[in-house]
């Protein structure tokens, strides 16, 4: 059973979209049900990697390791750990449901469908791929569907959002690769992993140094490099500024795969990257790293609660949500100087980063589906003044949309809890004022949450809406996906952290040094 | 073998002479059945040449003894890059022009001369005939742009001879001066390239020659501040032509800056390594700066190629084997994608629509009327953008790790560059593709565009692959490339001669 599964993983959705777009717009029903059928093998292979993954280990499994520009230093390297693992089957979980959730979308509609298992494949292998040019081949594929996705299909100021988009993620990626460039230069290597241990034997400042000058700057230079890529992918405030345009004008189904997985893009690159590969340049400019997510967090929620349209607040609030994760992160970089048992609070504070990526990317996504099927209703409209007691007609959609909206807020018992729990439990210790200042995020987080119901299915109803269907059948089953998950981890979080466990302990003994 | 790259390029302008007036049909046959016959010899000489880290002798048989001129034409496996990138282009070239009704046999005639003239200057090892065949690629490409071109096509034509003869002479100065010092250092008289590059010139010599040759090969390569031909001649010629003229006349520059030049002073190209590379770099970000307002789709294509020829120069200005060998790989990928980027504006567009002007074609939703126009050009647009899976990324991802070597400072602001190209190339596919603009009323579809044709979709297929196969699996040409600047001949170029 020495496959290449990870490859065929990738593979189906790649040759699937040309297959897809292959079909002519005439045939719609069977472009549909092809992409449908070619999601769902993805899924399937995901459940399968994660039957056969042995959690107990926190190596990279299923490893494939080719050679393909010796010269370069490039080679064909892929594998996943209980971190990538996680973000392949986020993917394998969103992506069907996203197009379930585009079915009515007629235009072009095998374009479409190809364009979004084109973005799948993107996905599936920049969470697999560990040599540089190979990962980044991948991050980059990502970025064309989207922007068509955006630019083709969008609402009415798609075109300035979709550039905008693409824009701000190339800058990012320019410098990305810049710094990868120096870095391969410097080492020789364009191995995440390689260079991890490097970093960790603190050589690849000094190499850098050697190889281009400017002493510790250029170490410096060069991880400012990167973060940006990272960050407006995320986005860390000051560069999010793409998002909201982006989210807003995409198509609510693809907006869940923006927010849902590729959002988590930039996470797992200051998981996978950042931080093995700059420890020493994270400590130095900590202290602003931490202001940074704290902004994020809080500045975020404060624009949530101004917004008026209701994938604006869904939107601003996807940001909050992540810069949990960021906070984490950067919280376990520190050196935790008299912190008592800095190992426990790390691994908790990193255990929660991965539940809170994978929970924001099922919650997210369910409540811009949510969004869409009301959106559907209205006719287009999403304001949150624009309904108003709706509870009272459409109640199953209430009750459902209601408990996406309480995962999103962390209510206990519900997958968001657990997560954010984790990560407030494990940064307390680390860098008390930091969480304490955050905790003003999630207080605005309840209130703009608890408004958008109180103003969207309480209060009088407004008359415009008296025939507005309930859920059909097939929408019930939809969603039911989606609210069963955020059940069943919120009550059973360790079905994830039973994974990632074993992952966390290695990422957080790679820290210390 | 690969020597009949050149010859069955001149008997194919011999036999298209020969055609009758009005065979227009048998003139394209004959044309692309030379392109093709050309093509494959330079694939099978190519895949002969078992060690292409060294200068493998074709043919060397004395031609003025007096002077030491040798018809001696030769290929090392940068030689065979670009012989390669010609064939594939001249093919290209005669699809896209496949629609060419006016005069068709001498417009044939005068594209297999300067295809020939190609083949000529990269197989070239003695520097007068490197030098013959240069100046002979000069006519055919005046007469294709002033006949056959578009928007003011006699002065595109002769600003760009003007400019290609400045150079020449530049070079011709430069050459003359380099057989003199070698006569009086040697002894005897030679203008073998291999034995040019064995002497060392005199520090001051070079360092006033090498500026001088350098330049004028830069002219044709598109050096800033003397680029100002290429927009212009781009947008002037035929699609063709453009597809020529970009896809391999420019690299006939580089080409003679890296091969004569660069290996003749090596020292000279030291002293002047940072100015080379502050213009390179200029050029990038002036020439991505000015596609970015343009208001005539051509001009786009025409400044990037300026553009991405800054990467070219930049990765020669580094003299480090990884910038070197992005440059030549950089040819190469430029070569490929901006004769697919001419080939959709002048044939798949302008051919159709006869205009180029932004503000029309946003108004003719071609994204949905030209699909595979759109799509090519989206797929053409990222290749030039540098995205990964495409030639142009390895080839930049070599030339910035070189550059990073030496001038940090700026190979940041070649990224600089690499952004505003992402900003034109989309720019470029918004409005002219899938442009949100209002149709207004009138512009209906009364004449519905021809429909894209098989020797389009051919060409354009064919780009595309070789585009991706280089992306995908560089190494196929970085065994040629990277071998030969570890030969002799690049030896003190690369480690440091007198200096």
């Amino acid at each position: 059973m020495n496959l290449p599964w990870l490859t065929i993983l990738i593979l189906v959705p790649l040759f699937g979209g040309i297959i897809v777009a292959g079909v002519g717009a005439e045939q719609r029903r069977l472009a549909r049900g092809l992409t449908l059928a070619f999601s769902l093998v993805g899924l399937t292979g995901a459940l399968c990697l994660w039957q056969h993954f042995n959690a107990a280990s926190g190596e990279l499994q299923f490893v494939e390791r080719h050679d393909w520009v010796p010269s370069l230093g490039i080679q064909y390297f892929l594998g996943v750990d209980g971190l990538g693992l996680l973000m392949v089957m986020l993917t394998a979980i969103v992506v069907p449901l996203s197009i379930l959730a585009s079915w009515r979308i007629d235009d072009r509609a095998h374009i479409y469908d190809a364009l979004v298992l084109w973005l799948q494949a993107g996905l599936f292998g920049t969470f697999t791929a560990l040599n540089f040019f190979h990962w980044f081949l991948f991050w980059e594929l990502v970025l064309i569907p989207a922007f068509f996705l955006i630019k083709l299909w969008g609402g009415p100021k798609r075109g300035p959002a979709a550039t905008q988009f693409f824009i701000y993620t190339m800058v990012g990626s320019v410098t990305l690769l810049l710094s990868f460039l120096a870095i391969r230069l410097a080492t020789g290597s364009f191995d995440f992993i390689e260079l991890a241990n490097m970093a960790k034997r603190g050589e690849i400042t000094a190499k850098l140094g050697d190889a281009i000058g400017w002493q510790s700057h250029i170490g410096l230079l060069v991880f400012f490099g990167a973060f940006l890529g990272f960050a407006v992918k995320v986005p860390v405030v000051p560069f999010h500024t793409w998002l909201p345009g982006a989210y807003t004008e995409a198509p609510s189904p693809v907006t869940m795969l923006l927010t849902g997985v590729m959002s988590k893009m930039g996470v797992y690159g200051f998981l996978r990257i950042l931080l093995p590969i700059f420890p020493e340049q994270m400590r130095l400019v900590l202290t602003p790293l931490m202001w940074l997510a704290v902004l994020t967090i809080v500045l975020s929620a404060c624009t949530a609660f101004a917004q008026r349209d209701l994938k604006r607040i869904l939107a601003y609030s996807s940001i909050n949500h992540l810069g949990y994760c960021l906070l984490a992160l950067f919280a376990v970089t520190g050196a935790a100087a008299g912190v008592n048992q800095p190992e426990l609070q790390k691994a908790a504070a990193l255990d929660g980063v991965l539940l809170q990526m994978f929970n924001h990317g099922l919650t997210a996504s369910s409540l811009f589906l949510f969004v869409w099927l009301i959106e559907k209703r209205s006719g287009g409209l999403r304001g949150l003044e624009d309904f108003g007691g709706i509870r009272k007609i459409v109640p199953v959609f209430t009750g459902l949309m209601g408990i996406a909206l309480f995962s999103s807020l962390g209510l206990p018992g519900l997958n968001g809890f657990v997560g954010e729990f984790l990560i407030f439990k494990g940064v307390f210790p680390l860098a008390p004022w930091a969480a304490a200042l955050s905790t003003i995020g999630l207080l605005v987080t309840a209130v703009f949450l608890l408004t958008l119901i109180q103003r969207v299915f309480c209060g009088p109803l407004n008359g415009r809406w008296a025939q507005m269907p309930d859920l059909t059948r097939r929408e019930r089953l939809l969603v039911a996906v989606p609210i069963v998950l955020m059940f069943v981890l919120g009550i059973w979080p360790q079905l994830v952290l039973g994974t990632v466990d074993a992952t966390v302990v290695k990422m957080v003994q790679q820290l210390n040094f | 073998m690969l020597a009949w790259t050149i010859y069955i390029s001149f008997i194919g302008v011999l036999v298209l002479m020969l055609l009758p007036r009005e065979a227009a049909r048998a003139a394209r046959i004959i044309a692309l059945l030379t392109a093709i016959a050309g093509c494959a010899v330079a694939f099978v000489g190519a895949m002969q040449q078992a060690n292409p880290g060294e200068v493998i002798t074709i043919v060397k048989v004395p031609w003025i003894p007096s002077l030491g001129a040798n018809y001696f034409l030769a290929a090392d496996g940068i030689s065979l890059v670009l012989v390669v990138l010609t064939g594939l282009a001249a093919i290209a070239g005669i699809l896209f022009s496949w629609n060419i009704e006016k005069r068709t046999k001498e417009f044939f005639a005068y594209y297999l001369a300067l295809i020939g003239g190609v083949y000529g200057v990269f197989l070239s090892f003695d520097v007068l005939l490197l030098f013959v065949f240069y100046e002979l690629t000069i006519i055919p490409k005046y007469f294709l742009i002033a006949r056959w071109g578009s928007t003011r096509k006699e002065y595109g034509a002769m600003k760009l001879a003007l400019y290609s003869f400045v150079g020449s002479h530049l070079v011709l100065i430069g050459l003359i001066a380099a057989w003199v010092v070698a006569r009086a250092q040697t002894g005897h008289a030679t203008l073998d390239l291999m034995e040019l590059s064995k002497v060392s010139f005199p520090l001051g010599f070079q360092h006033w020659v090498f500026p001088l040759v350098f330049v004028g090969f830069g002219i044709l390569a598109g050096l800033w501040p003397f680029h100002t031909w290429a927009p212009t001649g781009h947008v002037a010629a035929p699609t063709a032509g453009s597809m020529l003229l970009a896809g391999v006349v420019m690299k006939l520059g580089a080409y003679g800056c890296l091969r004569v030049a660069m290996v003749l002073f090596p020292d000279g190209a030291r002293m002047w390594q940072g100015e080379i590379a502050a213009l390179a770099v200029i050029g990038i970000i002036y020439g991505a700066g000015v596609a970015l307002v343009q208001k005539d789709f051509k001009f786009v294509i025409g400044y990037s190629s300026v553009s991405h020829m800054g990467f070219v120069l930049l990765g020669l200005a580094t003299l480090n084997t990884i910038g070197l060998s992005g440059a030549v790989l950089q040819m190469f990928s430029h070569g490929i994608i901006a004769g697919l980027l001419f080939a959709v504006v002048g044939r798949m567009v302008y051919d159709r629509t006869h205009t180029r002007d932004f503000n029309d074609l946003q108004t003719m939703q071609l994204g949905k009327l030209l699909p595979f126009a759109g799509v090519t050009f989206v797929l053409a647009g990222v290749a030039s953008m540098g995205l990964p899976g495409f030639s142009g990324f390895v080839a930049e991802l070599q030339v910035l790790m070189g550059a990073w070597k030496v001038f940090p400072k700026t190979t940041m602001l070649a990224g600089v560059g690499i952004v505003a190209g992402v900003a034109y190339t989309l720019r470029a596919v918004q409005k002219a593709f899938y442009s949100d603009a209002v149709v207004p009323e009138k512009s209906g579809h009364d004449h519905p565009l021809e429909p894209i044709s098989m020797p389009e979709r051919i060409g354009a297929v064919m780009l595309i692959t070789a585009s991706l196969v280089i992306g995908l699996f560089p190494g196929l040409l970085l065994n040629w490339i990277q071998p030969c600047l570890n030969s002799p001949l690049f030896e003190r170029l690369l480690k440091g001669g007198l200096l």
